[in-house]
């Protein structure tokens, strides 16, 4: 069956499932427990997935298939993509009930349900083969989060979860029509299958403005980005970590396994389109961030900008740009999900998220403001940081193919410096003013726990970035095959000199 | 085909009608004292029904399907399909019933022998190939429909409701038999094969009058807009186990009917019927998703939820295919599992004193004092609005699926946009269940028999649904095919 004899897999979604149903009837400290043994199970089994992962081996691994439905089946095995974003959910998700250890006071076991059946839709997303098991768990997803939002957010948490529901429901429905319609015309539903189908170039063009939709939304590009700020500010801080670190990559995800493999010659004919949206949101929302007065939102912004940066990557149509735009997704994953936990460690303490109600925690929270500031510049993208690996290689990738849209996208970059280091300067810089502020305690040894592991992957990922790139290489290679033929020509015309390809081995070697 | 093997093949409606008459006669002699013992005995009546029905198209003899009465009645799977759903949702509504009727007063033994009745009259219905067996089996039905509606005469709303439906009742049945009747003077016969046969080509004015008005009388029945106005007032009036029937059974009855004269009668006239469904179609979606979310009573809101989901059900008849015909009929399983659960919630509403409760608003907070129920309610919410990876959806998925391969794009994809209409006021309601503070009004402590319904209908439409896709759907493509 696969490399392990033993379907990891369905083991991997049944067992938080189970535990979501058990902790529906324990008392708030038991389904605490029970939930954070749970997730610290699965990130061992991520563990296990990843040390047997046969890099350079087949395509799909730990493939498990089963025909139960009769029109789907019950199809899983991943790649190095999927696995990695695996192991990004499979990271955060004990990080998550973590952070909800004291912060969620009331139905604590609703809560900790709602998070573990999360976590099976996010792998199931991620491990599925069949197109409709797919779209099952992507849509399934909206339950829980708005449950999330509605029962334990903050006070304009309705409007909020309503506004993600309906926003992200509408964007899917019409994908679900295109995928009715493609495996009628390709007559399977098998993802690796589609992979390799050509459809008509007159059909991929509808079909792709159909899947745009959703994954557009759920990305989320300008101008239909409105309900992630709303969301990420009225989320408890758990809600928002998993929102931006794992939800926002199912955008991403769906765009490398869906739009681009699926459809070659609709995206190239839609560049212009992803190109033009992603120019604005990198400028536009960077410079919304900037005036930002609430802590949350101005990282949710951020996140807009980082996931355009993500799409330019990947409509780059080559390597680099498509490894890049990986790369960014698990950094984003990582960063986001820490600055949204660093926001709600002092969240928990002063209940606002009011940048100018802080000021000078570098004096009273050393420990915090070191690893802010970590995550800080990580989100900037500092070498050394995970962030820049990535953000380098897309734009690397993105040049290649048009340098205007890469001049564009790293303007935005230094915008991104500029709120990020504005918002640092703001909370942890400066004199202590307010007396509730001084009284602040530095980190508690569980607020360590959470972020230290993190701060450790970031800096993992930016100094020795091959462990990353190593499992995802494989496959990026097989999606740049299959887009090749309709990869669009770059405006540069670089010609190989004596000194590029220095630059070049230099660039490589730095990311390596 | 001899009367002997006719009335073999009838054999159910026989039992129902002998069954019911003897109860009338112990009703009659029992007084109301024995309302709860015909109760029982006509729940047995339909379950010895439902065990002739299947012995009977499990016969080998019976596998194509079986004119009887020389052509007025078939016994086939479509048939035979839609009746033990519609036998199931009359069980349940059986069961339900007197504790209801109790709270408020007295039960009558009459509710289980209309009951009765108006399966009789839907199983004839479901079976009919001839237009004057379709009458009967729908005014039977729809004559002991109007009286349950006002099963509680001194209740006002109730009367309301029983008169309201009699008299747009009986205006639709005036149009059926008016198209019925034109469509007799064109075609020269009442049979729906020889009608098929006779109105080939291009329909002339007068047949085609006749064809819309038999649609007219037929969406009245299935509550389909612009036929729709009587069923909020009628759901709202009528005593909850009378709503839950109306909403199961007789939308199944004459959603298998309207199916089977479209394609049996007016198969030959695809390009006559197809707009007028589709049209039909689309408003019913469109309408009970618009209309539904200024409700505040739940009994209404759950009507405007019936009339979205027969616009669904017409999208797999709109099709006009056999892969269209078996995803409506699956679509009616599960729609008739969701209505139900949905009404057995909205019965387990009651306040302290025991009266029933109907206000959206009395559900607030309901997650905190019901935690059980509040979960049924809100994945039958989440299913109805076909939100994965409830059953719901697995309803809508196919007939989308059906119209996509019958080509029928622009219907499949205004139909689910308007979907997430739809979907804004069932994730009210669970707003109101779960994000609210809670009202305190329910504190009823629930039923055994209304849990166990409840959470038998909870599991069929949850995720564990999926599983028994593989023992339905060869049923439904078998019911579909005997229909081609």
């Amino acid at each position: 069956m696969n490399q392990l004899d033993f379907p990891i897999l369905s083991l991997m979604m049944g067992l938080p499932m189970l535990a979501a149903i058990i902790c529906l009837f324990l008392n708030a400290q038991a389904a605490r427990w029970l939930a954070l043994a749970t997730t610290l199970a699965l990130f061992v089994l991520g563990i296990v997935l990843w040390a047997n992962y046969d890099i350079g081996g087949p395509q799909w691994q730990y493939v498990e298939r089963s025909d139960l439905f009769g029109n789907f089946a019950w199809a899983l095995g991943i790649d190095g993509i999927s696995m990695m974003l695996i192991m990004l959910t499979v990271f955060l998700m004990p990080i998550c009930i973590g952070a909800s250890w004291e912060s969620i006071q009331t139905r604590v076991g609703e809560y900790m349900a709602a998070f573990l059946f999360m976590e099976v839709l996010m792998i199931g997303v991620f491990a599925a083969q069949d197109i409709f098991l797919f779209y099952i768990l992507f849509e399934a997803g909206l339950i829980p989060m708005y449950l999330i939002i509605g029962i334990w957010g903050g006070a304009n948490r309705i409007y909020a979860s309503y506004k993600f529901f309906l926003y992200t429901l509408l964007g899917s429905v019409v994908m679900l029509i295109a995928m009715l319609w493609m495996v009628q015309d390709a007559g399977t539903s098998d993802i690796p299958t589609l992979l390799n189908y050509d459809f008509a170039p007159e059909a991929q063009t509808w079909l792709w403005l159909a899947f745009f939709a959703s994954f557009a939304v759920k990305m989320p590009m300008w101008p239909v980005h409105t309900w992630l700020p709303d969301a990420h500010v009225q989320a408890p801080t758990a809600g928002s970590v998993i929102l931006a670190g794992v939800l926002l990559k199912m955008g991403g995800y769906g765009f490398l396994r869906f739009s681009l493999p699926m459809f070659p010659e609709a995206s190239e004919q839609f560049i212009w389109l992803v190109f033009g949206l992603s120019m604005v949101a990198v400028i536009y929302t960077s410079l919304v961030a900037l005036v930002q007065q609430d802590m949350k939102k101005l990282i949710a912004y951020s996140s807009v900008a980082h996931m355009a940066i993500v799409t330019l990557g990947l409509f780059a149509f080559n390597r680099q740009g498509i490894e890049g735009a990986v790369i960014v997704m698990l950094s984003h994953g990582l960063v986001s999900g820490a600055l949204f936990l660093c926001v709600g460690v002092i969240y928990d303490r002063l209940h606002t998220r009011e940048i100018d109600r802080y000021g000078g925690l570098a004096i009273n929270m050393p420990k915090y403001a070191i690893l802010f500031l970590l995550f800080t510049m990580a989100s900037i993208g500092l070498p050394g940081t995970s962030g820049f690996v990535g953000e380098f290689l897309s734009l690397i990738g993105l040049y290649e193919v048009n340098s205007w849209v890469t001049l564009v996208a790293t303007t935005g970059i230094i915008l991104g410096a500029g709120y990020m280091l504005y918002l640092y300067r703001r909370v942890a810089f400066g004199e202590l003013v307010h007396e509730d502020v001084k009284a602040m305690p530095d980190l508690s040894a569980r607020e360590m726990a959470l972020l230290a592991p993190i701060a450790a992957a970031v800096m993992w990922m930016g100094v020795y970035p091959e462990s990353f790139m190593a499992p995802i290489r494989g496959d990026v290679g097989a999606l740049v095959a299959r887009i090749d033929r309709a990869a669009p020509e770059g405006d540069a015309h670089l010609k190989m000199g004596e000194a590029k390809a220095v630059a070049k081995d230099h660039a490589e070697g730095e990311a390596h | 085909m001899g009367i002997g093997n006719s009335l073999w093949l009838v054999s159910p409606e026989i039992f129902l009608s002998i069954s019911s008459l003897v109860l009338l006669m112990v009703a009659a002699w029992g007084g109301d004292k024995s309302a709860r013992l015909v109760t029982i005995l006509s729940a047995a009546a339909l379950f010895g029904a439902s065990t002739l029905l299947m012995s009977l198209a499990h016969m080998p003899e019976f596998k194509g399907g079986v004119f009887a009465f020389d052509g007025q009645y078939r016994m086939d799977a479509f048939g035979s399909s839609a009746k033990f759903l519609i036998y199931i949702a009359a069980i349940v509504s059986l069961m339900i019933a007197p504790r209801f009727f109790q709270a408020g007063g007295k039960y009558r033994a009459e509710y289980p022998i209309l009951i009765l009745f108006a399966c009789i009259g839907m199983g004839m219905m479901v079976s009919a190939t001839d237009m004057m067996t379709l009458y009967i089996g729908l005014e039977l039905n729809s004559l002991s429909a109007y009286v349950l509606a006002s099963f509680i005469r001194t209740d006002v709303r109730s009367s309301e409701a029983g008169l309201k439906y009699f008299v747009l009742g009986a205006l639709a049945s005036g149009m059926l038999l008016f198209g019925i009747s034109l469509v007799y003077g064109f075609a020269g016969s009442t049979s729906f094969a020889v009608i098929g046969d006779t109105l080939s080509g291009d329909l002339s004015t007068g047949p085609l009058i006749g064809l819309v008005l038999v649609l007219s009388g037929l969406a009245f029945k299935i509550s389909a807009v612009p036929f729709h106005m009587w069923t909020p007032d009628v759901y709202e009036g009528a005593p909850t186990p009378v709503s839950a029937f109306f909403a199961s059974a007789p939308k199944v009855a004459a959603v298998a009917l309207t199916a089977r004269v479209i394609i049996d009668a007016f198969g030959g006239q695809t390009s006559a019927w197809q707009q007028i469904i589709v049209f039909v179609a689309l408003a019913s979606i469109i309408l009970g998703a618009v209309a539904a979310i200024g409700q505040q009573n739940i009994k209404r809101l759950l009507a405007y939820s019936s009339i979205n989901n027969v616009g669904f059900l017409l999208i797999g008849l709109a099709t006009g295919t056999a892969a269209g015909i078996s995803a409506m009929m699956f679509y009616l399983a599960i729609y008739v599992a969701m209505t139900l659960g949905s009404f057995i919630c909205v019965l387990e509403m009651r306040d302290k004193d025991g009266r029933p409760l109907e206000s959206l608003s009395s559900l607030a907070g309901l997650s905190q004092t019901r935690p059980g129920l509040a979960a049924a309610f809100a994945v039958f919410m989440f299913s109805l609005a076909g939100i994965p990876p409830l059953f719901g959806f697995w309803g809508k998925f196919l007939v989308f699926d059906a119209a996509v391969a019958a080509g029928m794009l622009p219907l499949a994809v205004i139909g689910i946009a308007a979907s997430v209409i739809g979907a804004f006021y069932y994730i009210k309601v669970v707003k109101i269940i779960y994000f609210d503070d809670p009202a305190g009004e329910i504190v009823s402590t629930g039923h055994k028999t209304e849990n166990i319904l409840i959470a038998v209908m909870a599991l069929f439409v949850s995720p564990l649904g999926y599983l028994a896709i593989p023992f339905v759907a060869p049923i439904t493509a078998a019911a579909a095919a005997s229909l081609f």
